[in-house]
């Protein structure tokens, strides 16, 4: 081998990309392209308005969980973080869109946005401790803030109505038109909605050299400072952002329902939605939204049954899953497919 | 001792040739101990711009531990650390990578699930300090894209580089190691072991594409064969228990019996 | 005005402050000290086997707490329908918890000894579900009242200050298995082992250490302290099926602040978060568990190993 074969590449003028034969963009394009089944999903999450009507409201309440859980993959699935108390967004934003309309302003929207702003705000400022510590003093922390968060709620009476709830809530129509009606057409297609365009960003951050640096924290937080990634930065971003959608959900649930229960801010809300967030498939972008959609499902037709079976199998399930299953439902069609693609 | 008739870089070396660059990396007096253990003691080395330097010794002796220090994973007890100059003694490691001073692992540190070409773009984009952009598709990256690109050929790694990285072939992680280097424009690159666990039917390629990177790099790294410490280096350091023993050229060290007695042993030959 | 009772139930409650004869007895701040460190001797018998086990193994172990339940409901039943000594009980409420852990690691958790915290958490969450109920099912839902030899119902009056009788036996319990575990971690071969295997596992497997049955032995314990002091919080704070989960985050903090692996670091915690807890409760009920929960965070991110870590 002559050392005069010295790649130009490797010294200091940047490459010119006219001289490489094949095209590497397309591979990546090819990754993050819009797919045909993803069309196919959109379009029949209308489906309830016109078959299931009388599932509407349960619909909608899918449409917020399937958000809050996308919001907790960005953390989870993406950036390898833990986190067992992200119901705190998620409450604080329900809490204060009920607020507002509890005490006069009933517009939506607007409301919507200043409780996805308080979110954003509230994770921008827990994100500082989170960057800062890893393993189990972090899930302790997470797990923390959202039992103090909790017990807050639960003693300031007087603001959140504690245990009987946030009441007195009042929302104005949609645009001056939309009235949330009782059968939930309205307060579905505003769910579905927020969580559509909500989707498209979160998609579009997976898919940016952002979600590229994020993945790579996940896969192997050491190497990151070594190739120059500053990662207090990244996860202290991530993490506002998250905050921020789970806000929005926390707000749609208000919202729609004009009313918000303790259990919002609860370890238990926070904890079932990272159980649908693993039956799903973590980091695969669409794994919150089937698990949550399973997850709901399965507890409303189940509802007749006793709690303590629910319970039993939706453990039993959790540990079938996490040693079967290791990348939830979603992971191992992936690997299914992937594998009978592969050429010999 | 024996230098291979085929060109080497030590032969065409400022240092070789006598003339000493401008020093880019200097340690002075680094201490480092782990409750009692010492693991650094007294080092202080100083290397030119173009050097290639080859830092050797028994396991345990502190090699990767003084790479450790230089790069900042590791914080020294006292001493000071120098690049271009400038004091980094302070700086966080990824600041220092800022800086030009990159380093590769001894074990594979890389991201399993990624492809390789995603893992070099990534490396590629922090340097260029798009990595913080999170509205605009990657795609969209066609520079990154295509440098990244460049680098795997340089490295042999295009057929393979739409493959998630922990399915490449172990003298291909090696690769993609230093692929992630490079992507980060080094100016100083230290490299633990590059050819770690790679047999040596594989480690030409390996061994072609350090011998191939540029002269204005300068190069550190920590090797046990003593072949390619001789065919590579121009300049050997020896540190055996934290500190350093001997610092000299290839000649000087091989000749030394003091090295010979702690190192080389008798499956060297001359 | 409304009158709110001292001691609400909430989610993570204590039974109402003990009373001697129906009349509420007006605690002094011994007796109030006393008390929260007797209570902070049952939460460090819970939680002394999962600060060793985490830090060993460096296994996230949500599930201890239904070790400490199963210890609960075997002294339960053992006393019920077999009329068993209380006494006589607690050997075999360590031994069923610690026979269940061995169980649940050859079959379940050692799958997972390599996987990420959340996925390991996850699990043990599961577990923990599953245990709350089957509990529930085979025992039902409400409170598990055991009847305890009168001897040892009563109280003690020294002076102007009156103790219990059983939170003596709790205190002198807590110090005799303390004194058991740092004796025998310090002076006997297999402590040295266990010693070695935490300070570091690689090295300890390449002198040689049979560093997996040293885990599964040392988990057996663990739970089965657990289950021992399940066994003994009956009489205490009260056994339902969501015991698993209510005392689950104390025994996190005592072991998270504490620091992993550290047997010093689970006894200053838990005593000193017994007291604290204790001492809300009478004067500040109004404020509730937020307390405690603001100061863990705050300690946890000024020193995120725990106070007591080794490292």
């Amino acid at each position: 081998m002559s050392e005069t074969a010295i790649p130009s590449s490797i010294q200091a003028a940047p490459a010119s990309p006219a001289a490489t034969p094949v095209d590497p963009s397309s591979f990546l394009r090819d990754k993050v392209r819009w797919r045909w089944f993803e069309t196919v999903f959109w379009l029949a999450t209308l489906l309830p308005f016109f078959v299931a009507e009388t599932y509407l409201i349960l619909a909608s309440q899918i449409a917020i969980t399937a958000l809050f859980a996308v919001s907790l993959d960005l953390i989870v699935g993406y950036s390898g973080l833990v986190s067992l108390g992200h119901a705190v967004f998620f409450g604080f934003g329900a809490y204060i869109a009920g607020l507002l309309s509890k005490h006069g302003w009933g517009e939506p929207l607007t409301g919507l946005l200043v409780a996805t702003a308080g979110a954003t705000v509230l994770g921008y400022l827990i994100s500082f401790i989170i960057a800062r510590i890893t393993h189990f003093a972090l899930i302790m922390v997470t797990l923390g803030l959202c039992l103090l968060m909790f017990e807050l709620a639960n003693k300031a009476h007087w603001l959140t109505g504690g245990d009987d709830g946030l009441q007195g809530m009042s929302m104005w129509p949609i645009f001056g038109i939309f009235d949330f009606d009782l059968y939930g057409y309205t307060a579905y297609a505003y769910s579905l909605i927020g969580l559509f365009l909500s989707f498209l960003v979160i998609r579009r951050i997976i898919n940016s050299p952002f979600g590229l640096s994020l993945r790579g924290m996940r896969e192997n937080v050491r190497r990151m400072p070594a190739i120059g990634a500053s990662i207090k930065r990244r996860i202290q971003v991530i993490y506002t952002i998250s905050a921020g959608f789970a806000g929005l959900a926390g707000g749609l649930l208000a919202q729609t329902t004009q009313f918000v229960a303790l259990d919002a801010l609860s370890f238990q809300r926070s904890a079932e939605t990272l159980v649908m967030l693993i039956l799903g498939g973590a980091g695969q972008l669409y794994g919150g939204i089937i698990g949550a959609m399973l997850f709901l499902v399965a507890r409303d037709q189940l509802a007749g049954m006793n709690p303590q079976f629910w319970y039993f199998w939706l453990g039993l399930l959790l540990v079938v899953v996490i040693v079967f299953l290791p990348n939830g439902i979603l992971g191992s069609l992936a690997k299914l497919t992937s594998r009978s693609r592969r050429k010999p | 001792m024996s230098i291979s008739s085929s060109p080497t870089l030590a032969s065409g070396t400022p240092a070789a040739s006598g003339v000493a660059g401008p020093i880019v990396l200097e340690t002075r007096d680094l201490q480092k101990k782990f409750g009692s253990l010492v693991v650094a003691k007294d080092i202080s080395i100083a290397v030119p711009q173009g050097g290639r330097y080859a830092l050797i010794g028994p396991n345990g002796a502190g090699k990767t531990t003084l790479i450790n220090l230089i790069t900042g994973m590791l914080k020294p007890d006292s001493g000071a650390i120098f690049l271009n100059g400038q004091d980094i003694t302070q700086m966080a490691p990824a600041t220092r990578v800022k800086r030009g001073l990159v380093r590769t692992f001894q074990i594979n540190t890389l991201f399993p699930t990624l492809t390789a070409l995603e893992a070099v773009t990534l490396a590629v984009c922090e340097r260029r300090g798009e990595a913080g952009v999170w509205w605009r598709s990657l795609p969209g990256y066609g520079e990154a894209i295509a440098e990244a690109y460049d680098i795997l050929s340089s490295l042999n790694l295009a057929a393979d580089c739409e493959r998630p990285t922990r399915e490449l072939a172990y003298g291909q992680q090696r690769l993609l190691e230093i692929a992630l280097a490079l992507a980060t424009k080094p100016s100083v690159l230290l490299l633990d072991e590059p050819a770690a666990g790679v047999p040596r039917s594989e480690s030409a390629e390996l061994f072609t594409a350090i011998a191939g990177l540029s002269k204005e790099i300068t190069i550190l790294f920590i090797e046990h064969d003593m072949n390619v410490v001789f065919r590579f280096a121009s300049r050997i350091i020896v540190m055996v228990n934290g500190s350093i023993l001997v610092e000299g050229a290839p000649a000087e060290i091989s000749a030394d019996p003091r090295v010979r007695e702690v190192y080389l042993g008798s499956g060297y030959h001359d | 005005m409304e009158h709110r009772a001292l001691f609400r139930r909430g989610r993570l409650s204590r039974p109402a402050y003990p009373n001697v004869n129906g009349l509420p007895v007006t605690p002094r701040i011994a007796s109030l000290l006393f008390d929260g460190f007797a209570y902070g001797m049952l939460l460090f018998v819970l939680s002394v086997g999962l600060s060793v086990t985490l830090g060993m193994m460096n296994f996230v172990n949500l599930a201890h707490g239904s070790f400490a339940m199963i210890g609960g409901y075997t002294t339960v039943t053992l006393m019920r329908s077999w009329d068993w000594p209380f006494f006589a009980t607690l050997p075999v409420a360590f031994l069923m918890a610690a026979a269940m852990a061995v169980v649940l690691e050859r079959i379940v958790y050692r799958r997972l000894y390599g996987a990420s915290d959340l996925d390991q958490a996850l699990l043990t969450i599961g577990i923990v579900f599953m245990s709350i109920a089957s509990a529930a099912y085979i025992f039902g839902t409400t409170q598990q009242p055991i009847e305890m030899p009168a001897y040892i119902r009563g109280r003690v009056e020294i002076g102007d200050f009156s103790f219990g009788v059983y939170r003596i036996f709790l205190v002198c319990a807590a110090l005799v298995i303390t004194a058991v575990l740092v004796l025998g971690l310090d002076y006997t071969r297999f402590g040295a082992r266990i010693r070695a295997a935490v300070d570091n596992q690689r090295m300890a497997r390449g002198l040689g250490i049979n560093v997996d049955w040293i885990f599964a032995v040392t988990f057996a314990i663990g739970s089965g302290l657990a289950g021992l002091g399940g066994a003994l919080a009956i009489e205490v704070v009260g056994l339902d099926p969501n015991f698993a989960l209510k005392y689950l985050v104390f025994m996190l903090i005592v072991v998270a602040v504490g620091g992993m692996a550290s047997i010093r670091g689970a006894f200053i915690t838990a005593a000193m978060l017994g007291i604290i807890d204790m001492f809300s409760k009478y004067y500040v009920p109004e404020v509730g568990a937020f307390v405690l929960y603001a100061v863990m965070v705050g300690l946890l991110v000024w020193r995120p190993a725990g106070l007591f870590a080794r490292r």
